[in-house]
């Protein structure tokens, strides 16, 4: 293709980006049904009813890959997000933008798969543990990172900003978890837990990593999506951009 | 196999609204995200189609 | 009016705050009132049960100190933000870190000072015992200038926003989380007959590291809004 050897920062061009990403998502999208489908039907099929918790278990085969990776995307999100501020790299505060509503959806995704999973062992929709309640506040983070970005009319001033307040919240975030473990030991007595997980055989393990590997594989997708819908919102301007859009057959 | 019949495996030894909820939640929240950005994308797109096509007719001067 | 002999930059600041701030007391007591009337909703939501109200009072009290001091903290860049002085004050090329850690130590000393005098009183209507009393008031002592350090992080962040107020407590209030259960968690020991000194520790802890790290952050947000 390109005769210049690649350097580091060849594909901060958005140009580069874009067709970077066009190329790939096919693979991505691919990837994550197919990993996705045979992690469930190893979850379902294979991998055996837990002693304790009955069939109710195979709910962490969403919940956890889903916890990971809304802990994973704020911190890539933070991360993306201070390289942009800080080498004024474009590209890469508009994936850091990007990222935010797919964490925040896969916050969402741990809240309500945990609180379905604690149902029938508590009793109760809710259950205010340590790490649900962690979960929460990560929420409420992402909603103030999201809140703070699209309420700044300025797209520079925006994107600084929310990576400074995204920097700010990750490095919160230890003390936050801490804090919150301090307060739930403290108020009950007995600390509450969720169901814990249960002796994961391999199998089971196996189903909830190949899971994971598929919500990556997602999580990938669908932010290059929204980072390639950035990209042409904020480029329009841009010669590459015309050309594109000239040659293109059409609203499609 | 662990399922005995098709119902056995919708019931899940009685936790089926926990189980099949929280799958269907994880599938309906993920389509929705899904269609949203790739909508966006698409209006990106038409947005930026437009505007090219009209910068090309008028030879708007830059 | 003339500047004292050779003052320093964050006694200046300060003393120029809370002048500013005096001129107008009404506004100034603005965040006490607020706290009263929001503490006061408690006991008359929750009912009179004095059994019920100790068991709450630590966490209304505090909770009640923390939207009063975020209520009150976009308040103290507002005025500077629209004349432009602040924009005057970074061009000066004076140490932006130090301007922040006067602002937020203005602040405190109008919304947090008279929240740890106050607070005492407020904990009698809840029926505390006079240990819990005390704890409360050395918790909000330690505790009210970390959430004015956030506040003002978020005041300089959400500058001349539309919805800056509430933009502001949204995006602080996760991040006060860790003072609130540091604080709150110590009037509950005391409570229960256990010494507080852990949690008084990690609130000190908490409001060093705060004072140390923030005030550079909040310097760093004030660039982002005036560039």
């Amino acid at each position: 293709m390109s005769s210049p050897p690649l350097r580091f920062f060849t594909f901060a061009a958005p140009s580069r980006f874009y067709s970077l990403s066009g190329r790939l998502l096919p693979w991505l999208w691919g990837a994550a049904a197919l990993v996705a489908a045979i992690g469930l039907y190893l979850g379902f099929f294979v991998a055996p009813t837990d002693a304790q918790q009955g069939e109710s278990y195979r709910i962490i085969f969403i919940h956890v890959p889903a916890a990971w990776m809304s802990m994973v995307v704020y911190l890539a999100m933070a991360a993306w997000a201070a390289i942009g501020w800080i080498f004024n790299a474009r590209m890469a505060s508009m994936l850091a933008r990007a990222l935010a509503p797919s964490g925040l959806v896969f916050t969402l995704i741990a809240l309500a798969t945990g609180s379905f999973w604690g149902k029938p062992a508590w009793g109760t929709w809710w259950v205010w543990d340590a790490r649900l309640t962690s979960e929460l506040i990560l929420l409420f983070l992402y909603l103030g990172y999201i809140a703070l970005v699209e309420a700044i009319d300025d797209v520079r001033r925006a994107d600084h900003a929310g990576a400074l307040l995204a920097i700010v919240g990750a490095v919160n975030v230890p003390v936050i978890y801490f804090s919150v473990r301090w307060w739930n030991t403290l108020h009950q007595g007995a600390t509450i837990t969720m169901s814990a997980a249960p002796k994961m055989q391999s199998t089971m393990l196996v189903a909830m990593l190949l899971l994971t590997f598929a919500f990556w594989a997602y999580a990938f997708a669908v932010v290059f999506v929204r980072t390639r819908a950035i990209v042409l919102e904020r480029e329009h301007d841009a010669q590459w951009v015309r050309g594109l859009a000239l040659s293109a057959r059409g609203p499609s | 196999m662990n399922w005995g019949s098709a119902s056995e495996f919708f019931a899940m030894g009685g936790y089926g609204v926990y189980v099949w909820g929280s799958y269907g939640i994880t599938a309906a929240l993920i389509g929705v995200e899904a269609w949203l950005a790739l909508r966006r994308r698409r209006r990106a797109l038409n947005t930026a189609v437009s505007a090219a096509r009209a910068a090309a007719a008028g030879e708007v001067p830059r | 009016m003339s500047p004292p002999a050779s003052p320093s930059l964050l006694a200046a600041l300060f003393v120029r705050d809370l002048r500013l701030a005096l001129r107008r007391r009404t506004e100034a007591l603005l965040p006490i009132g607020f706290f009263v009337v929001a503490v006061a909703l408690f006991p008359l939501g929750v009912g009179p049960e004095p059994q019920t109200l100790r068991q709450i009072a630590p966490g209304v009290i505090w909770v009640c100190a923390l939207l009063a001091a975020m209520l009150s903290v976009s308040q103290l860049y507002a005025s500077d933000f629209a004349d432009g002085t602040l924009e005057q004050l970074l061009l000066t090329g004076r140490s932006t870190t130090l301007m922040a850690a006067a602002r937020a130590a203005a602040h405190w000393t109008l919304t947090g000072l008279p929240l740890v005098i106050a607070a005492p009183l407020f904990g009698l209507l809840f029926d505390l015992s006079s240990a819990a009393l005390r704890i409360l008031a050395l918790s909000l002592l330690l505790g009210t200038p970390v959430l004015s350090l956030l506040g003002s992080l978020g005041a300089a962040l959400t500058l001349g926003l539309r919805s800056a107020g509430v933009l502001l407590i949204l995006i602080v209030l996760p991040l006060a989380i860790p003072a609130l259960i540091f604080g709150t968690g110590a009037v509950a020991a005391v409570d229960a007959g256990q010494p507080a000194g852990a949690h008084l520790s990690l609130l000190g802890a908490l409001l060093i590291v705060t004072a140390l790290g923030v005030p550079p952050a909040t310097a760093a947000a004030l660039r982002i809004s005036l560039d």
